[in-house]
Order: structure tokens, then C-alpha cells, then sequence
């Protein structure tokens, strides 16, 4: 007996432009190469991170904007959230926009669920084109849910590294690219778990639950996959899921991996890897996004997890839920095309840059 | 009530699993450099006591062990300031902490963390978000001692 | 040759602080206030000034050194004021070091600014 968690979108919405914003540690990482633009300073020239962040934001949803070959005026919503209270960062980058906002808050798994989202309303043919985004910044989470940066204390080997970083993408009816063919909404999962410095083992239920909810909605198993990919479960609750799966009955292969687990190199010193929204929307809009247009990936399962919880609510001693939602990324390989021609029209893209970057505020400017 | 009891058993067979699952770093490296670090900073500690001494001999013991305290305290929150303390602390863990160093690194690091959000609520108010408890349990502490002491 | 009792003694008890880290996963705040409550209690004890006496710098650096003179200053307190000695002797004895803490810390935040860590 179950209910029906997933969406299999009948019109399948089109990601027809990406852009990742990083900072210089993790430039330095594994997805360095892939990423659109790496900050010199996170700072990013702003006089708090927090502001930083917003301006990330900013540019991240401008950069995809702009990839997308559009102008700011045919945007009709955009979605988006982070880690700080209130997402501040993401509202506050949105009052420089000219299109109507829905923020949302699902922590590391925000990318997962406003793409979600956006295509359930494109599918249901509401809106024609949706921008999703969502950021994090080390020095902003590490303020807001641990300890001041100055603090001379050590970090328990569980722990994850917050990632400087934003990622967008805009998401139409129409156009060339990789589709969201289905999407699956997950419950929240709490096993009990209460060490705020143990974030995958919090959040591996939560991925084990909506994975098993996405394979026997889709009747799909692992091997349907070119790539399975978790958003911040890091090292350790990477290698809990895949147990926790293969106590179900659901052994997963080689195609498995975990955002925040290849995010940096062994010797950057982050333990159990990479965490926060800014990971998984990062790497998605990076080097998913370019795996997929060339065609080396034809069917992507990407699921990022989200601790909810709040320094309130663990220092009143609650445990820490998750919860996990994912998406069906499917490309063929048609959009080859696609990609040669963006890169021999440079001009015109040029031309266009400056129209979106005009409509949009004076502040804008300066980036890049 | 039965599925509640079956979640509780999860949870505890779960919390056991992970337990287990938890990559066990040595512990030697980092206690002996605690130690090291903790010991020097002791030793400096000495330095700038027997100096003290050296220069002012008619000086209070009292009062020297003050003044190498305050002293401490100033080259602790100033390499907190330049940002060097934390790399201290990475290295050192428990070393660093424990000495009153680690008193006044705890102490200037939130005052310049949230230096951000103004002279009164940031820097005034958020100074003790980790000293704070030391001072209050501290404080209350010697005082229930003092009021001991004044039956005794 | 005191400054290796000093070294041995004050590294073992820094050492003791990052056994509770390894083996509890504690935050430095609570380090820092069990090790004063610690040196409270050898203080009342009487424990803390014979050891004080041979490991000088190596107790009285440690925060425990800070609880003991916040417990001494109660005590000489009470001894010479009575209830009132209570209230007032501890913090007299350690304002030393708390006004130092909270003028350098001010001092400090007004000049510089709290960098990323890489």
C-alpha cells in the first residue's frame, strides 16, 4: 500500500540554459574546470558574505538567463532558496528582478525542488519559462549554524564543507536541451540522528527513501541510469546509502556517486567532502548540464538531500530530518547542434548580454 | 504505539550502524599536539611571569600572574585578529583551547565575526556567545564556594 | 629546571581537553566551563595551591587557573567581608583578566576582519 510520489511529465520541460559561480577553494576542486565562473575573493568585492552571497545569487540567475539566449522580460518566475533564516539571500537577490518570485526552503536539497516544481507548472503548460536557483556561502552557513571563522577549534572527521557556490538554470516549454522527464517528491525522514556534525548520516534515509519511492513508481531499477547522483551525503553518508540500499534489495553499481563526495580534492582538508545547496547546484549546472549536452549522459537520477533542521530546534535537543527529492534529467543527442552553434555565435550573444544585463539593475554591471 | 516502538528500535539499530560506520582517525597525532602546543604556551606563559619578576622584583606575586595573564590574553587576541589563531587551533585542537588563550580567542572571534552588524548588536552583544558560559559558571560557581566557606 | 614541569604539566592538562574533544565531540564552550569548574573545585579543595606551587605557569595558564582565582577571590572574601565577600571576591580577583579579554576583543573587532578558511 503507497501513495504515488512521483510526476512523469507529459511535455517534458527543457533546461535551455545553466550557469555555476564557485569560489577559488572550490575552483581548486574536481569540478573546477566545468564551472562558468570562479570568484578571485569570496568576498566577491561585497562588504559581508552575506551580501556576497546574494550577488552570487544574482549572477548566477543573470549568467543562466543570458545561456538561455533570452531576456529578462520573458522570464515569468523565478524559484529559488538557501541556508540562511528567512533565505534572505535569494529574496534579496530577487527584489533586483523583474519576475515574480517563490522562494523555497529544502536546504541542500533546494535545486532538486524548485526544477521540480518549475517543470510540474510548465508541464501543466501555466508558464513558459521558469528560473530556479539556489547558493550557499561557507563563511554565511558556518556563522549562522556553527562557530565565528576566527575560532581556533578542530573539525570532527564526519564533518562537511559548506560550498561557496551558486548555480541556476532556466527551464522552458520550448527549446533545445536536457529534459526533466520525471520528478519524484520525498517525505520527510527522520532516523534519529542528532549530531550536527554527521549531516550524511542524517540525510541518507531521507535519499534511500525517495530513491526506493522513484524505482517503483518509474519501474526503473539503477542500471536505467547513466548516473545516479546524491547531492551532499559526502564520503560517509554515501557509503550508508549504498548499504541501506543493498538492505533493500537494490544493489547500486559503479553508475553511483555523490556531489559533495567528489567535490574537492583529497589534500583541500574537508573531511567527509563537500555540503550545502551551493554543492549540488554547482556541480548539476556544471558538469551534469555539459555531460548531458554532449550526449556522454543520456539519463541522469539526480536527487539531493536537505537537512531541515535549525540551531533552535538541535540545541532543544531535536533530532535532524531529512528529506530528498529527485529528477529525471534525459538528453539525446540532438542538442550537439545546439552547442556548436552557441559557441560561433559569440557575437550575438554578446549583443544580448548587454540588453538582459540593462534591464536588470546598474548593480548587475560590475559582475564580471 | 506498536509503530512507534518499531521506529524507536530503528533508530537505535540505525544510530548503532552509523557508530560503527564512523572512520576512526588516530587519536595519538592530535593528543600529542595538544600537548605540545598546550605545554608551550604554558612555558610562555612562565617566560613572561619570571620577566615580570626580573624587571619589577617588588612586585606582588599576585599581581604578576595578573599582568602574564593579561599579557597572554593580548597576543591571543591579536593573532586571533590577524587570523592565525584559528590555524593554531586547527593544528593544536585542545592545546589551544584550554589555555586562557583559548579564553580570549573565544571571546574576539565572534566580536570580529559579527563586526558586520554594527558597533552595539554585533560586536557587544554577540562577545559572549561562547565566553559567556565560562564567566557564568564560573562566577556562580565561586560563589557558592564562598558561601560554603562561610559555614565552615 | 621548572619549566619542564611547566611544559609537562600544562600540556598534559591542554591534553586532557582534546580527550574530551576526541571521545565526547564537545565544542569549546564546554571545555572551557568544565575546565573552570574544575579549577573551582581544587581550589575549594585546597588541591590547587600545592600543585600551583611546582607547576606554577603550567596550572595557572590553563583555564583552570582562572576558576581557582575566581574560587580563592570568593573565599579570602568571605574570610574578610563576610556574605558580602561572596558576591564580590571572586570577580575581583579575575577582573584582571575579563576586562583585558573584553577590551582587546573590542579593540581587536574594531580594527580587523574575520577572513575565510581555506
Amino acid at each position: 500500500m503507497y501513495t504515488n510520489q512521483t510526476v512523469i511529465f507529459k511535455n517534458k520541460p527543457v533546461i535551455i540554459g545553466s550557469y555555476s559561480i564557485v569560489g577559488p577553494k572550490e575552483g581548486k576542486g574536481n569540478f573546477g574546470p566545468y564551472f562558468n565562473y570562479v570568484m578571485k575573493d569570496d568576498s566577491f568585492g561585497e562588504k559581508s558574505y552575506e551580501k556576497a552571497e546574494m550577488k552570487m545569487l544574482k549572477t548566477a540567475i543573470v549568467g543562466a538567463i543570458e545561456d538561455a539566449k533570452l531576456q529578462a522580460s520573458d522570464v515569468n518566475l523565478l524559484l529559488a532558496g538557501d541556508l540562511l533564516n528567512q533565505i534572505i539571500s535569494s529574496s534579496y537577490a530577487a527584489r533586483d528582478f523583474d519576475f515574480a518570485f517563490l522562494g523555497l526552503f529544502g536546504a541542500c536539497s533546494t535545486m532538486a525542488e524548485s526544477m521540480a516544481i518549475a517543470a510540474s507548472i510548465i508541464d501543466g503548460r501555466e508558464f513558459d519559462t521558469i528560473v530556479c536557483s539556489t547558493g550557499s556561502h561557507f563563511s554565511t552557513a558556518e556563522r549562522q549554524f556553527r562557530f565565528p571563522l576566527e575560532l581556533g577549534n578542530q573539525r570532527p572527521p564526519t564533518s562537511q564543507w559548506t560550498v561557496t557556490g551558486a548555480g541556476a538554470c532556466v527551464i522552458s516549454s520550448k527549446g533545445k536541451g536536457p529534459k526533466i522527464t520525471m520528478a519524484t517528491f520525498g517525505k520527510v525522514i527522520d532516523y534519529g540522528i542528532n549530531d550536527v556534525n554527521d549531516m550524511g548520516a542524517a540525510m541518507a534515509p531521507a535519499a534511500m527513501d525517495t530513491m526506493l519511492a522513484h524505482f517503483r513508481d518509474t519501474k526503473t531499477t539503477p542500471d536505467d541510469y547513466d548516473l545516479i547522483v546524491t547531492g551532499d551525503l559526502g564520503k560517509l553518508g554515501s557509503e550508508i546509502l549504498i548499504d541501506l540500499m543493498e538492505d533493500k534489495g537494490i544493489k547500486l553499481g559503479l553508475n553511483y556517486n555523490d556531489c559533495g563526495q567528489m567535490y574537492f580534492t583529497r589534500n583541500q582538508n574537508t573531511l567527509s567532502g563537500g555540503s550545502g545547496c551551493g554543492c549540488s547546484a554547482t556541480v548539476l549546472n556544471s558538469f551534469i548540464m555539459k555531460k548531458l549536452r554532449t550526449g556522454e549522459y543520456k539519463k541522469v537520477l539526480f536527487m539531493p538531500t536537505g537537512a531541515l533542521m535549525s540551531t533552535t530546534a538541535s540545541q532543544q535537543g531535536e533530532t535532524i530530518p531529512g528529506v530528498c527529492h529527485a529528477i529525471v534529467l534525459e538528453c539525446d543527442e540532438s542538442v550537439k547542434e545546439v552547442k556548436t552553434s552557441t559557441t560561433s555565435n559569440k557575437n550575438v550573444k554578446n549583443v544580448k548580454k548587454k540588453t538582459v544585463r540593462q534591464s536588470i539593475s546598474k548593480k548587475n554591471q560590475e559582475i564580471l | 504505539m506498536d509503530k512507534m516502538m518499531e521506529e524507536k528500535k530503528r533508530n537505535e539499530a540505525y544510530a548503532k550502524y552509523v557508530q560503527a560506520k564512523i572512520p576512526k582517525t588516530k587519536a595519538w597525532p592530535s593528543l600529542f599536539n595538544s600537548f605540545l602546543v598546550g605545554g608551550i604556551i604554558c612555558c610562555i606563559g612562565q617566560g613572561i611571569n619570571d620577566l615580570i619578576l626580573l624587571w619589577f622584583p617588588n612586585m606582588a606575586e599576585q599581581s604578576a600572574w595578573a599582568y602574564t595573564l593579561i599579557v597572554l590574553i593580548f597576543i591571543a587576541s591579536f593573532l586571533t585578529g590577524i587570523g592565525v589563531y584559528d590555524k593554531i587551533g586547527k593544528f593544536a585542537g585542545g592545546g589551544s583551547i584550554v589555555p586562557i588563550t583559548g579564553f580570549s580567542n573565544s571571546i574576539t572571534s565572534p566580536a570580529l565575526e559579527f563586526k558586520h552588524e554594527g558597533v552595539i548588536y554585533g560586536i557587544c552583544v554577540k562577545m559572549f556567545t561562547i565566553a559567556g558560559p565560562v564567566i557564568v559558571v564560573g562566577v556562580v560557581a565561586s560563589f557558592l564556594v564562598g558561601v560554603v566557606y562561610l559555614f565552615i | 629546571m621548572y619549566y619542564l614541569w611547566v611544559f609537562l604539566i600544562g600540556g598534559f592538562i591542554c591534553m586532557l581537553g582534546q580527550v574530551l574533544i576526541i571521545y565526547t565531540n564537545i565544542t569549546s564552550a564546554r571545555i572551557l566551563v568544565t575546565f573552570v569548574i574544575i579549577g573551582v573545585l581544587l581550589q575549594a579543595f585546597g588541591i590547587f595551591d600545592p600543585i600551583s606551587e611546582f607547576a606554577r605557569a603550567g596550572i595557572n595558564v590553563p583555564i583552570i587557573g582562572f576558576g581557582a582565582s575566581l574560587a580563592k577571590g570568593a573565599i579570602s572574601g568571605v574570610q574578610s567581608k563576610g556574605l558580602l565577600g561572596a558576591f564580590t571576591g571572586g570577580l575581583e580577583a579575575t577582573a584582571g583578566g575579563i576586562v583585558a579579554a573584553i577590551f582587546f576583543a573590542f579593540v581587536f573587532s574594531l580594527i580587523f576582519k574575520s577572513k575565510t578558511k581555506s
